[in-house]
């Protein structure tokens, strides 16, 4: 057992300048043989090993990473955290997230800075409004809480919004979510390994993928750079590296895999004490407890792996982030970065046993994966260890593409693709 | 970002064109006559590789023509651009 973190702890660590803190997880190498390999350290794969050691009860897992853990998309995104999305399958999905969401620095004792500071989505047009006051009653009907802000109820929440009707795209009014919020990125990853590893599970960073063995329908095995595993399960959550892992496995799948990029700006006092997202201008921002503006721009709408993105997607997004924030307009940025989103057509996910005996997949979060975290890797943890979906789950089966049956949220994933 | 060189027009700016996804997807001539599976194959299922891609681009802020380019999605590098309708390059 890790010895629990709390403020008696950290006074004790005080007297020896920090320097005795217990590592928070191993650096192992590879055994031979394992009962489930998890390829993909970031939050979702790392949450997934935690599941199945802790509900599942299983043993001898192991998380594979070709980098460092949560170095990927995990660390990339803007940390956005919210349930309002339209469909009732999305909403069971999403919201299952947000409860675990709410106690999970309790449970992992470790400070996630999870803060449900509210998330607010605008409306520019009338359909804008139309589109959101259906996806209002929608939330509240699944028990989600969500209201109906008009502009001046926007302004009152967030002051420092433009809502002159004279702008280019006019803030005609938005949607709240006041459960919604932001967590740590960084925290969340490091918590679940801290918590897998305490349970048993293996992290294998700078393990990178090379092969799947099969023998006919079945996998056997887990070729990688520090050498051959034997497994007859494999979970993917590899993000936008997925269609790579698949391929190898002789699976082609429904994603496209894209660059989205975000920055940051120079830290200032705290100027923003929400998110807002406004899917029809593309601009999206928060501030992080530093102190930097954390602003989202768009994906690019070809194929690409490089992490970097176009030029003219940060330029859009900022040009829509100064007409609605005009205090903004001196703000210097820090840093710009892309990640490699893997999109579904539907703008939903798969959490999937697949044509293959014990290759399951979790992937096809394309702009919003971050938000599920814990619920993604609750229910692809519970696919995986009973060889079924989770009735939360059952919907984002990689089936849908084959029976028509798709789960359309291209409205509610805020991130136009 | 970086630079295609459009068939027609010559060197512009990525942001010019739009990007169409894999090339060289053959659009089933009776599509009545298509499984649900092999219907789900040519709508959704992609190669989505990392390395050097086949793919179907458009100059929309130029030409508005469709042609086709060879890019590694690992690096953006173009390796060759050809019309619609010429063999596809060894690259």
């Amino acid at each position: 057992m890790k010895k629990k973190y709390s403020i008696f702890s950290l006074i004790k660590n005080a007297f020896s300048y920090h320097e005795n803190w217990e590592r928070a997880w191993k650096d192992p190498a590879p055994k031979k043989e394992y009962d489930i390999v998890i390829v993909g350290g970031g939050g979702h794969g790392l949450a997934t090993a935690y599941y199945l050691a802790k509900k599942h009860d299983m043993k001898k897992i192991a998380v594979v990473e070709k980098g460092w853990i949560g170095g990927g998309n995990t660390g990339r995104n803007t940390t956005i955290i919210r349930s309002n999305y339209l469909w009732d399958a999305s909403a069971g999905l999403y919201d299952h997230a947000l409860k675990i969401w709410e106690t999970l620095s309790q449970e992992l004792n470790y400070n996630i800075m999870f803060s449900q500071r509210g998330v607010m989505n605008l409306a520019h047009n009338l359909q804008d409004v139309r589109d959101l006051k259906r996806r209002t009653h929608a939330n509240r009907l699944n028990g989600i809480d969500a209201v109906y802000l008009n502009t001046e109820e926007v302004k009152k929440f967030c002051p420092i919004i433009n809502t002159s009707q004279s702008i280019r795209y006019p803030v005609l009014g938005g949607t709240l979510q006041k459960r919604a919020g932001t967590a740590r990125h960084d925290a969340v990853a490091w918590g679940y390994a801290r918590a897998a590893d305490d349970m048993g599970v293996d992290i294998i960073q700078n393990c990178e993928v090379k092969g799947i063995k099969r023998n006919a329908d079945t996998v056997t095995g887990i070729e990688t750079t520090k050498g051959f595993i034997k497994t007859n399960k494999i979970g993917v959550a590899a993000a936008g590296h997925t269609s790579v892992i698949a391929n190898m496995a002789g699976l082609k799948l429904p994603l496209e895999s894209k660059p989205l990029q975000a920055l940051v700006s120079e830290p200032v006092k705290p100027i923003i004490d929400t998110v807002v997202m406004s899917n029809a201008v593309h601009a999206y921002v928060s501030q992080s407890d530093k102190g930097e503006l954390v602003i989202g721009a768009g994906t690019d709408d070809y194929v690409s792996y490089s992490q970097k993105g176009s030029h003219d997607i940060v330029e859009g997004t900022l040009n829509a982030i100064l007409e609605l924030y005009p205090i903004f307009s001196r703000m210097r940025m820090l840093r710009q970065w892309g990640g490699i989103v893997d999109i579904c057509p539907d703008a939903s996910p798969i959490i999937s046993k697949t044509s293959i005996k014990g290759f399951y997949l979790n992937c096809g979060w394309g702009t919003g994966g971050f938000k599920a975290t814990p619920g993604s890797g609750d229910l692809f943890a519970h696919t995986i260890a009973n060889d079924e979906p989770h009735k939360l789950n059952a919907a984002f089966n990689i089936n849908r593409f084959v029976s028509g049956d798709l789960v359309d949220e291209h409205g509610a994933a805020a991130v136009a693709h | 970002m970086f630079i295609i060189s459009c068939p027609f027009c010559g060197e512009r700016e990525q942001s010019e064109f739009k990007a169409g996804g894999e090339a060289h997807i053959i659009r089933p001539k009776q599509p009545t006559e298509l499984s649900d599976d092999e219907w789900a194959e040519y709508l959704f299922m992609r190669k989505n590789i990392k390395g050097v891609q086949f793919e179907r681009w458009n100059h929309t802020h130029g030409c508005r023509k469709w042609f086709n380019v060879v890019r590694d999605t690992s690096n953006d590098e173009i390796k060759a651009v050809y019309k619609m309708g010429e063999k596809p390059p060894t690259v």
